[in-house]
């Protein structure tokens, strides 16, 4: 039994983010500060044959203009990943060529943010519009080329053909899967297209910097990943990583969307330049429109299976569309195989083919779910259709197929984040619990027996139902690339400082830290200051992405805190005049064994070894990669009602079951899988990109992009089943990303239950939903 | 320039330009608590209350409404003292990010202060004007009904 983890212990900074106390990047202002505007290109592919900024540059309170004319030539890319990153270098900061609407043409900082804007209308700029690639499917081997002769390179050793407009290209195979295919007695294809989608964290991008005492740059900034943020920013605004401090102050959302830096370098080479504060605050639009996205996927599944349901071979091919940078291009990819195929890893014969090619469309970057979200739905409705065919029921077929404990997959090995990847058995899991229990709370199998395209219930009705489920997998951190830092020192009071680089985006990361550190030292969660997130002042961490946080950050954490623990009992033990042997941690003290009366205070146990004999400062340092990534686990059955006369999809009821390991804080566990539950079902109903014939994102507003709100979230029932993950933090895996990944799918199949017909393009949109009922 | 205006239960000078909005008008007064998500009004993070009716700060002139009380998150309880919805969202999860929040404290507190008893699906109604991308918005909907079960068990009233 545990004390503070597994409990629903309250957010550390709950109380100041309700009362508005907390405070955001845009919330920090300094005095002389310079307002930044940047310009966006309104063309889709274009060459800027000259910037005049003459006329901005006279301005009344123009302070500085960058545009490709004064910044250095530098490429990078914009994904905050692992150095070196597995994502190419084909970006600059400002180019001469503008590759999507959106992307940055020159910037300009002044003394408020209505004279930059005003200035921004005064700079003319001369383009040669130039034809562009608007649609994913024609963009492999175009005659037109995205990144022609710009020096464009990956940064690792992986397949990249910029001529071809190749961002990234993976195959893995297990098995041989053509001839077990053909082979096959019976086969099923299916397509499935998942439109672009926006992370809408509610906090718009922002970047504060200015010069500290000593001329060093401080970026305070809305970013996932700070300490990637002050290695890029020092290698394209050529200032040295000493001279550079990145603070994330609380964050308001990032989904991935914040994973990139976009905003840091431009405010970096402003104050730098001019050595006044300068602040950079996105607006919606811009967020929209100039920001990462969740990429464009096309992806088929072909199977070929027996009568039996015995799946032979399984091929996921995904052709993706990077827009006009690869952020992320070739590790989103990667990830649609990796995060799926090992599900059902009886499968002997397993293929995955993957693409991703530049366009002149908006570019794709990290996004909760990162790849599963868009391969789950092909790879969820092909098994539905092998259980349709084969007459057997989906739960059972999950419960015989699925991955079990001291089972492997050969895909972990196959297929990695740029290199292979890494082999891993499963430890924990408690995937066939979910499957029945999802089955219990949701009454599948009596709604089955009510609904289906035949069924007296639906026969000839205006209004059908159906149910569908859906069975899902993730990841936990990248094993053997991700790394995760801690530091602690003891105060007088028996209070200690806990300084993580780990990133709490909204998640609760602090406070879940803070019960593992409790849990090890026996004192409450109170006891921790924790901060995060400063890289002059906490340690290293890759950041939050990857759902890495509780199960990697964690068990630097728990490392970290166990050297505190021998050190408090070596001088407890020294205190009482015992052995260590002899005492153990009790409720914030060092009792002996054999008499807990005999007992020192871990405030009596600071003092004396700050002040009295032996001094020292009790504190420790750990840091912690992990050999494997553990798979937490996920069942969602969805139950909905579909309106065949206005192609209305309508929720009924929401059932997820999820196998994180041990929940740390089950509160915040539950809260996780409840906002990629919703996040899901408005990418899966409402959320898209609509584009002009040029290019242009027409929906960029909150409104016209449609974000599920309270009135439209459908009844939910959350249930955690426990497993323990033995490489985790008391057996924590992650939660944060999977419950994403269930909607499209699960009401995909729940549709084929209420009419027999199957999507293959979401989102589900009235529009779509009628065009596929009138197909015959 | 200066106004009074009366913030939160006292009066103050607010520094303006006469079109600037009430959202813009608080923050460069050093009410940052009240949050820019979208500046359209489209997502309710700069809810205010008007004399005790929300509305979206970002939307209101701010030489418009010199006359009214203007209400933000921390004229209902700071971290000092908390009023017991604020309570309740910590206690119910409904505190991801937090940056929705003091709107979603306003929405709250003004739908309970009209109808103390509210079913679930009117505090959904009640909230459709603000957006929350962490939460999935069950765990607030659980702190306003949380807030009225304290309500009728304390025989309270919002205040």
């Amino acid at each position: 039994m545990f004390k503070y983890v597994n409990q629903p212990i309250e957010k550390i900074d709950g109380l100041a983010l309700v009362t508005g106390e907390e405070k955001y990047t845009d919330d920090f202002s300094f005095n002389n500060m310079l307002y930044v505007s940047v310009l966006h290109s309104g063309y889709a592919y274009a060459k800027i044959i000259d910037i005049d900024d003459s006329e901005a540059r006279t301005m009344h309170g123009v302070v500085e203009i960058l545009s490709y004319k004064n910044v250095n030539r530098i490429l990078y890319t914009t994904a905050g990943q692992g150095y070196p990153e597995p994502s190419p270098y084909d970006t600059l900061l400002f180019g001469k060529t503008m590759r999507f609407v959106g992307d940055n043409v020159c910037a300009v900082a002044a003394e408020s943010k209505e004279i930059a804007d005003e200035a921004l209308k005064k700079i003319k700029v001369t383009y040669k519009e130039l034809k562009p690639i608007l649609n994913l499917e024609k963009s492999e081997g175009s005659s037109i080329i995205i990144h022609k002769d710009d020096g464009a390179f990956p940064k690792i050793p992986v397949f990249y053909d910029a001529k071809k407009n190749i961002a990234s290209k993976v195959e893995a195979n297990v098995g041989d899967f053509d001839s077990a295919f053909k082979k096959s007695s019976r086969k099923i294809e299916l397509d499935f297209y998942c439109s672009y989608g926006s992370h809408c964290a509610i906090e718009p991008h922002a970047s504060v910097s200015y010069l500290d005492v000593r001329g060093r740059l401080v970026i305070i900034s809305t970013t996932q990943v700070p300490f990637h943020v002050r290695r890029i920013v020092s290698h394209v605004a050529e200032i040295p990583v000493s001279k550079i401090r990145v603070i994330k102050p609380r964050l308001g959302g990032g989904f991935g969307g914040k994973q990139e830096i976009l905003l840091e370098p431009i405010v970096a080479l402003m104050t730098w330049r001019t050595k006044r504060p300068a602040k950079l605050v996105y607006s919606r639009r811009e967020v929209f429109k100039s920001t990462r996205c969740r990429h464009e996927y096309q992806t088929k599944v072909s199977v070929g299976y027996e009568a039996d349901g015995k799946i032979n071979a399984l091929h996921l091919d995904a052709l993706e569309n990077a827009g006009g940078y690869g952020s992320h291009a070739l590790t989103v990819l990667a990830n649609a195989g990796s995060k799926t195929l090992p599900l059902l890893n009886k499968i002997e014969n397993l293929r995955f083919t993957g693409m991703g090619v530049y366009t002149n469309l908006p570019v794709g970057g990290a996004y909760r779910g990162y790849g599963a979200t868009e391969s789950y739905p092909a790879y969820a409705q092909a098994i539905d259709m092998v259980c349709e065919d084969c007459g057997l029921d989906i739960v059972e077929y999950y419960k015989k197929w699925c991955i079990k404990s001291g089972e492997t997959s050969a895909i972990f090995q196959a297929l990695g984040e740029g290199k292979e990847g890494v082999a891993m058995t499963i430890g924990s899991t408690s995937l066939v619990e979910c499957l029945d229990e999802g089955a219990k709370l949701s009454d599948w199998y009596e709604k089955r027996k009510l609904y289906g395209p035949n069924s007296d219930f639906n026969k000839g009705k205006r209004l059908k139902r159906g149910i569908g489920m859906v069975a899902m997998m993730q990841g936990s951190a990248i094993p053997e690339i991700d790394m995760a830092s801690a530091y602690i020192k003891m105060n007088d009071d028996g209070s200690f400082n806990l300084n993580v680089g780990a990133t709490d985006l909204g998640t609760g990361s602090d406070t879940v830290l803070a019960q593992i550190a409790s849990e090890v030292l026996d004192t409450p969660v109170e006891s921790f200051i924790v901060y995060s997130s400063d890289t002059d002042f906490t340690p290293f961490d890759t950041g939050a992405y990857a759902s890495s946080t509780t199960y990697l950050s964690g068990q630097a954490v728990r490392k970290c805190v166990e050297e505190i623990k021998k050190q408090i009992l070596k001088v407890g033990a020294e205190m009482l005049s015992l052995s260590v042997d002899e005492v153990e941690l009790n409720d914030s003290r060092v009792t002996a064994k054999e008499n807990i009366k005999e007992e020192v205070s871990f405030a009596d146990i600071c003092q004396y070894s700050l002040y009295q004999k032996n001094q020292f400062q009790i504190q420790a340092t750990a840091s912690h990669i992990s050999p494997k990534s553990p798979p937490p686990f996920a069942v969602h059955f969805i139950e909905i009602e579909v309106d065949t006369f206005t192609g209305i999809i309508k929720v009924l009821n929401y059932t997820a079951t999820v196998d994180c390991g041990t929940p740390i804080n089950p509160v915040t566990a539950e809260g996780q899988v409840e906002g990629a539950i919703v996040n899901g079902l408005s990418y899966a109903l409402f959320e898209n990109y609509y584009f002009s014939p040029h290019g242009k994102m027409l929906n960029d507003t909150f409104g016209k992009y449609g974000v599920y709100t309270a009135f439209d979230i459908p009844p939910m029932k959350v249930k955690l089943i426990k497993s323990y993950e033995e490489t985790g933090p008391y057996g924590a895996k992650s939660i944060s990303e999977i419950n994403i990944n269930g909607a499209l799918p699960g009401i995909a199949n729940a549709f084929y239950n209420a009419t027999g017909k199957r999507l293959h393009s979401g989102p589900f949109a009235p529009e779509y939903v009628l065009k596929v009922l009138s197909e015959k | 320039m200066k106004f009074p205006f009366k913030v939160n239960n006292k009066s103050k000078d607010l520094e303006l330009l006469p079109n600037e909005t009430l959202l813009h008008v608080l923050r460069n007064n050093d009410f940052t608590e009240v949050k820019c998500g979208c500046n359209e009004g489209e997502c309710g993070s700069c809810t205010v209350l008007l004399d005790g009716k929300p509305v979206n700060s970002c939307q209101v002139l701010a030489m418009s409404v010199q006359e009214k009380e203007i209400t933000t998150v921390k004229g209902i309880g700071t971290l000092y003292t908390p009023h017991f919805l604020q309570k309740s969202f910590v206690e119910a999860g409904a505190d991801q990010c937090g940056f929705c929040s003091p709107g979603m404290v306003l929405a709250s507190y003004s739908l309970l202060k009209e109808n103390p008893k509210p079913t679930r699906k009117e505090i959904l109604t009640a909230l459709d004007g603000n957006l929350c991308r962490c939460t999935g918005y069950v765990k607030i909907v659980d702190a306003v009904e949380m807030t009225a079960q304290k309500l009728q068990t304390n025989n309270l009233e919002m205040e």
